[in-house]
């Protein structure tokens, strides 16, 4: 269970997050929807612990431990994972090295046995047809030259390997074609459990005809300002953020 | 009227001709050779060290930071020479070992059919007019008080010749080795001649610095004939704080040949790499690439000059740095295009990590074009590790000092990685690593 308690959250003095609360029980999806500049992925990144955020006031429990009292890989240690909008590059880092350094980590981290280098690899074999990722891509520099839907399938399989109790995909479409968008999308729901929740940040209601949340939450002004069903995402693909719009002008 | 200043001799200078009075009678060399030495060290006499008032060498200024001459190793013991065939054992094969800058043939292997190795001295005996004058660097860097010095006081090294057309597929190894248990100076010059069509891999590396200081004035000459290929390694990472380790590189490239080398610098204290490059025939492909790894109070000279003389030739220059600590990184390098090398393609690179607010980066590219039909370019970045990069790896589970290593030998390895050997990018990649644990201990 994620619960977001009274987040208060600036970025160079300027308030982004504003008495922000939510929680994501067992299982379910949540999705956030909202227009642009209203602190959806400020919200992801103050979970996942980026530097340049000033947080005032206010808790990020999974499952009752506190993440920001530690740093970003102790919070992926403890479970949690945030698929990024923008996947990062990393020249010369070849991706087998950086995932099985990762898997370690967090395996080290919760006392568990390193895996070995035949068990890592079938693992990766088994997770990486599931998500179409060519081998040639395995043996490439972390994301280096990959299309947009690669770097995405690559991070969904990043999840996949990890296994981690929380996933936050912050907008997981960006950047995607309706292929790409079928493949990642069967990807993270193959990842749902009765256990793992996930939360789902996106502008477009089309993502989530693919990951059908639980429930939608809208965002504006920093904080969440209508919750409903997944008919909501609907309605709002329909009518717009206009409405929302003036509430954010109105906490600025 | 202005007064003629004459600069004072330091002790370094003062030393440098006594030693030279006190060997040079016993320095190898015919007549002709004894006239060179002569001529190279009065060059050096009236040049004095270099310091910051001579352009290319304005960031080591060798009078303050070189305070005195070292004498020139005694040779080795009969005991000392048994420990080092120890300490060397048998697993790197195709190997020559000089001593304190004299070649040890007792320490070395024997090469196979197509490639020949003599010592430097018996060639300076021999004193044929044609090997001289590659020894003596067929032009290049010949301005250079250093190389100057090097010429005066050569002891030894070995003279490789590759006959035309002969492959040599494994690498051969150079390797140094120190035996004097007191500081002590040599003074090494070793040639390449690698004959048209020949291919060969020639692999530098050092042992045994016992932890004594020393100074070293080492230079590896390569004359690669048309159509060769020709790749060089220089593993320089057994320096001790104190010591001086000044390497002269003179690469002359024939046509259609192509030519690679990559240097990795990780040793404590003063080390100048220079490099002096010549195209002189058309359309071969010439790679210097180098990284500098360095921490505590280091400090490593990679200074550069290509010479583009034949048309259609390809120069890539790419050096990186990693710099820790209070370290001082210095990156020079000119590409001088002359009149009449059109087709040139040259592209000179310098990167550096700055991981401390301490440390000091020197970058100075320059470009001096005198053909109209060429692309040049050149490039120096500074900074520090992208904080966002960072980030991502921690999201993903793995530690700030883990991710700042897997990034910085990312950095450092990339370069390696272009050595078209894997055992040599095998060796190269765990030195880095080796050097990145220590960091994190340290």
């Amino acid at each position: 269970m994620l619960e977001v308690k009274n987040l208060n959250v600036s970025v160079a003095g300027r308030k982004i997050l504003n008495d922000f609360s939510l929680t994501v029980k067992d299982g379910e999806v949540a999705a956030i929807m909202g227009p642009n500049g209203t602190g959806k992925s400020t919200l992801s990144y103050v979970i996942a612990g980026k530097k340049d955020y000033e947080v005032h006031s206010g808790e990020v429990l999974l499952n009752g431990f506190n993440l920001l009292d530690v740093e970003p890989d102790v919070r992926a240690s403890k479970g949690l994972f945030l698929a990024f909008q923008y996947p990062l590059e990393i020249p010369g880092v070849a991706t087998m090295t950086f995932l099985k350094t990762a898997v370690n980590a967090q395996r080290k981290h919760r006392g568990e046995p390193e895996l070995s280098t035949p068990d890592f690899m079938k693992k990766v074999k088994v997770a990486s047809d599931k998500l179409g990722i060519k081998s040639d891509m395995m043996k490439r520099a972390l994301n280096v030259g990959f299309s947009g839907g690669e770097k995405k399938r690559m991070d969904i399989l990043q999840m996949a390997l990890l296994e981690p109790a929380f996933g936050i995909l912050d907008e997981t479409d960006s950047g995607l074609d309706i292929d790409a968008l079928r493949i990642v999308s069967e990807g993270v729901n193959s990842l749902r459990t009765e256990k793992r929740g996930f939360l789902v940040i996106t502008h477009y209601q089309r993502l989530l005809d693919y990951i059908v949340p639980d429930t939608v939450h809208v965002m504006s002004g920093g904080k969440i300002v209508r919750t409903g069903g997944k008919e909501l995402a609907l309605e709002l693909e329909k009518s717009g953020y206009a409405e929302y719009a003036t509430s954010e002008a109105a906490a600025a | 009227m202005s007064a003629q200043i004459i600069p004072s001799k330091t002790q370094a200078e003062t030393g440098l001709a006594e030693v030279y009075g006190a060997v040079k009678a016993k320095l190898p060399g015919n007549a002709a050779v004894i006239k060179l030495r002569d001529d190279a060290f009065s060059a050096f006499s009236e040049a004095g060290l270099p310091h910051r008032r001579i352009e290319s060498w304005h960031y080591t200024d060798l009078r303050t930071l070189m305070r005195e001459a070292l004498p020139i190793a005694p040779a080795p013991s009969a005991a000392a020479i048994e420990a080092l065939r120890k300490e060397i054992g048998t697993d790197l094969k195709q190997k020559l070992v000089l001593v304190d800058g004299v070649f040890a043939p007792e320490l070395s292997d024997a090469l196979p059919e197509g490639i020949s190795v003599r010592s430097l001295a018996s060639v300076l005996a021999e004193g044929k007019t044609d090997l001289i004058t590659l020894i003596s660097g067929m032009g290049l860097g010949s301005e250079d008080p250093i190389v100057a010095l090097n010429a005066a006081l050569m002891q030894d090294g070995v003279v490789l010749e590759v006959a035309p057309g002969a492959v040599i597929a494994e690498p051969v190894n150079i390797l140094y080795a120190t035996a004097s248990a007191t500081p002590a100076a040599s003074f090494s010059r070793s040639l390449v001649v690698v004959g048209k069509g020949a291919s060969v891999r020639i692999a530098e590396s050092s042992i045994g610095s016992g932890g004594r200081t020393g100074q070293t004035f080492g230079a590896l000459i390569f004359s690669v004939g048309d159509e060769a290929n020709v790749g060089h390694t220089l593993m320089l990472t057994k320096t001790v704080a104190g010591s001086v380790r000044l390497e002269t590189f003179i690469v002359e490239i024939g046509a259609k040949a192509k030519f690679d080398s990559f240097a990795l610098i990780a040793g404590s204290g003063l080390v100048r790499r220079q490099i002096f490059m010549r195209f002189a025939g058309d359309e071969s492909e010439g790679a210097v690439r180098g990284v500098s790894l360095l921490r505590g109070k280091e400090h490593a000279d990679t200074t550069l000059f290509v010479e583009h003389v034949g048309q259609s030739c390809m120069g890539r220059e790419t050096f990186r740095y990693i710099l820790d600590g209070e370290s001082t990184g210095i990156f020079q390098g000119k590409i001088r295009v002359a009149p009449g090398a059109q087709k040139t393609d040259g592209k000179m690179l310098s990167r550096a990590l700055l991981l401390t607010d301490m440390v000091a980066m020197n970058n100075k590219p320059e470009l001096e074009i005198f053909a109209d039909d060429v692309a040049c370019g050149h490039g120096a970045t500074c900074g520090g590790l992208a904080e966002d990069q960072i980030f991502y790896l921690q999201a993903r589970g793995i530690p700030y000092v883990d991710a700042e290593s897997l990034l910085l030998e990312a950095f450092a390895a990339e370069l390696a990685d272009e050595i078209p050997s894997e055992a040599l990018v095998e060796i190269f990649r765990a030195e880095i690593a080796n050097w990145l644990s220590e960091r994190v201990k340290a």
